[in-house]
């Protein structure tokens, strides 16, 4: 006989709107609740400050990628044209008064590695891509992304407990209030 | 006094009650169900029968075309291009900055109207960036085949070599190199990461198989929860933020191809707006030549509305009507100049063999959408379609009217010759245009075509705080009973707010 370890990831509760989840959100966050998140098909606005998120830091690694790639251009540029291949084309000499020929790879390269930033910074935030998560248990959870609108509080944070947290996304509207199990093992 | 009070009664008759609620982008009060079936439903159903019935030629004309074509040249030499001497080099150089610039109304679309909050672009957005790809995709194909020798195209990337040669910055083609990869990528990346949320849609819709394994490895293991949204809108910000300044680079340096010459005709500082303003006008004519189809075929009518196509029209207007002046520029510069050459040059295309490409550019370009000056216009969808494909073809003669009738007359008499392109170019083009609409009717098979999220959000009860709204007396029908409350306690207030003055006659009676 096999034993399965099962994980209690945390408790799901649906609501039935937007709005609903917005309060529910100003709840939740009250109740000092650190590890969850609210759950919808399309991003809803104000929901940030609902659950006491910060701004998303992804702008300063996009500027520092920007002046990477900046700074790429105009080592590209003067070591190839002014370092090792040098030549008098167009009436324009090789060296610093070139700068202005150099302009449009300056532009191109900062903007390619703002977008590369952009995207690698973005995957690296949300932790994505992963194979699996837990929450993907839920059946009712796979209309997250057609027309459902969830909050999943997770049991490893401080404040969870079996009971009482049932008791609060009932308290806050919640339906459908499901254990939701890790039953990737 | 009677005929005063009827006076009165008929103003308070015509005063109207002002527009109270924008109009509505998603028509007949869709759920958010609706959409999703509604979108997905075009993927995940069998595909119409005309479907097939576009598809099957335009693949094959994209094998025979491009597959056949490029084959064709590459085992015998670029000299089936024609590339012989100078003007004949016009043909690869026309089709590539045709195709570049049908991309950039999907960039404007996606970038520039997110950034101005033009919520109408959402239901459209994601066949423009697809558009954009598959229009910079043909477009690279020209000038990576027409170097000569195609293998050595990694020439162009400033990647050392045995020759300890190095590309010339100063250049407008390395210049052309880095903004047209630029564009791709981050086009690329635009287009993919705003799909992600949609990817995953299909993905929870799937019965487990291979698809959806598929959709689950493309939709990244997306959860939609707020800490991702949070992040992800972001990180869309600044993508809109960055391809702006990139979408109004990408031609300006590809009009610097031109401008940066010592050639009549082409050096004028005027190009790169003129070639922006060109780009948009021409992709919009393309998104509409896809689109108007896509949504009958799909039944998208609820989403991509008359309004929608109304507003295309409108730009359509508007950049066509600053190409028109920009030509205009042109040959008001060229005789206020009075540099002999730059009058020979403009004389040449409009007067020369060529003039019929210039009338052709003139009245497809300038003359053809000035009819979308009336409403009525815009709401047919013959005349539109009519006028797009007008727009399309005025806009690839405007590139064969700037490149070849300029190279046919440069400064050494030896290198005049008439134009006339080989078979195996028109192969070639062809294909091209069958590889672009083969490549869009995978899109539509296989990939969401409108972006479900963002027109979920563009819908009323989306707004965190609509049942607060709904309770408010400001709000809707409630709105409407103040107004009228308003209307007979005070007509002249009212008349003012909307608009409409009332007599004074009337005023005074009451």
């Amino acid at each position: 006989m096999s034993t399965k370890v099962r994980r209690v990831y945390g408790y799901l509760a649906e609501f039935e709107n937007a709005s609903q989840l917005y309060k529910a959100a100003e709840k939740v966050r009250d109740a000092g609740f650190k590890k969850w998140d609210c759950y919808s098909p399309y991003p809803i606005h104000g929901l940030d400050d609902a659950m006491g998120l910060k701004r998303s830091i992804l702008p300063y690694f996009v500027f520092v990628g920007g002046v990477v790639g900046f700074l790429t251009a105009i080592a590209l540029a003067y070591t190839t044209q002014v370092g090792l291949y040098p030549t008098v084309v167009q009436g324009k000499p090789a060296n610093i008064f070139t700068t202005a020929a150099f302009f449009p790879v300056m532009f191109e390269l900062t903007i390619l590695f703002s977008g590369f930033t952009v995207f690698f910074g973005l995957l690296g935030l949300i932790g994505l891509p992963r194979w699996n998560h837990p929450i993907f248990a839920s059946k009712q959870f796979l209309r997250v992304t057609d027309d459902k609108f969830f909050i999943a509080i997770e049991a490893r944070d401080a404040k969870f407990s079996a009971e009482s947290t049932k008791t609060l996304l009932d308290d806050i509207g919640g339906d459908n209030i499901e254990l939701v199990e890790d039953d990737s093992e | 006094m009677s005929e005063a009070t009827t006076q009165s009664e008929t103003n308070m008759n015509t005063v109207k009650i002002p527009v109270l609620e924008r109009e509505q982008l998603i028509l007949n009060k869709r759920s958010y169900h609706w959409i999703t079936e509604r979108i997905c439903g075009v993927v995940e159903g069998r595909q119409p029968f005309l479907w097939w019935i576009l598809f099957i030629p335009s693949a094959l004309v994209a094998l025979v075309g491009v597959v056949g074509g490029l084959t064709y040249l590459v085992s015998t030499g670029v000299g089936v291009w024609g590339n012989t001497n100078r003007v004949m080099w016009g043909w690869p150089i026309v089709n590539f900055v045709f195709w570049i610039g049908i991309g950039h109304a999907g960039t404007l679309i996606s970038a520039i109207l997110f950034l101005t909050r033009q919520n109408w672009r959402t239901s459209i957005n994601r066949a423009a960036e697809a558009m954009t790809i598959f229009a910079v995709m043909c477009a690279g194909i020209f000038p990576a085949f027409h170097v000569g020798r195609v293998w050595m195209a990694w020439f162009l990337a400033p990647i050392p070599n045995s020759n300890a040669v190095w590309q010339n910055f100063k250049s407008p083609l390395l210049w052309d190199v880095f903004a047209v990869s630029t564009y791709f990528t981050v086009s690329l990346i635009f287009w993919f990461l705003g799909m992600v949320p949609d990817l995953a849609t299909i993905r929870d819709r799937c019965k487990p198989g291979i698809r959806k394994f598929l959709y689950g490895i493309f939709s990244l293991g997306w959860r939609g929860g707020n800490r991702q949204w949070s992040h992800y809108e972001m990180a869309y910000l600044l993508l809109a933020a960055l391809s702006t300044p990139l979408v109004l680079s990408v031609h300006s340096v590809v009009s610097f191809d031109f401008a940066t010459s010592v050639v009549p005709g082409w050096h004028t500082t005027i190009f790169p707006p003129y070639f922006v303003a060109g780009a948009i006008f021409g992709g919009f004519a393309m998104v509409l030549t896809i689109m108007i189809p896509a949504r009958a075929l799909y039944g998208l009518h609820d989403m991509i509305t008359m309004k929608h196509i109304d507003n295309m029209a409108k730009i359509i207007l508007l950049t066509g009507t600053i190409v028109g002046y920009a030509y205009l520029m042109e040959l008001f510069i060229a005789f206020y100049s009075g540099a002999k050459y730059e009058i020979a040059a403009f004389t040449f295309r409009g007067m020369g063999p060529y003039g019929w490409a210039y009338t052709a550019m003139m009245s497809c370009n300038v003359l053809s959408p000035q009819i979308f000056w009336f409403k009525r216009m815009r709401e047919n969808l013959w005349v539109v379609m009519a006028v797009a494909m007008c727009v399309n073809i005025g806009m690839w003669f405007e590139r064969f009217v700037i490149i070849v009738t300029t190279l046919a007359r440069m400064w050494l008499p030896g290198d005049w010759k008439t134009y006339s392109p080989s078979s195996v170019d028109i192969l070639t083009f062809v294909g091209t245009i069958g590889m672009f609409l083969a490549l869009f009717l995978l899109f539509l098979r296989f990939l969401p075509c409108i972006n479900i999220a963002e027109v979920k959000w563009t819908l009323k009860e989306s707004d965190a705080h609509d049942e607060d709204k709904k309770a408010h007396p400001d709000d809707g029908v409630e709105l409407i009973a103040a107004y009228q409350y308003e209307l007979h306690e005070n007509p002249e207030g009212a008349a003012r707010e909307a608009g409409t003055e009332m007599k004074p006659s009337a005023a005074v009676t009451k």
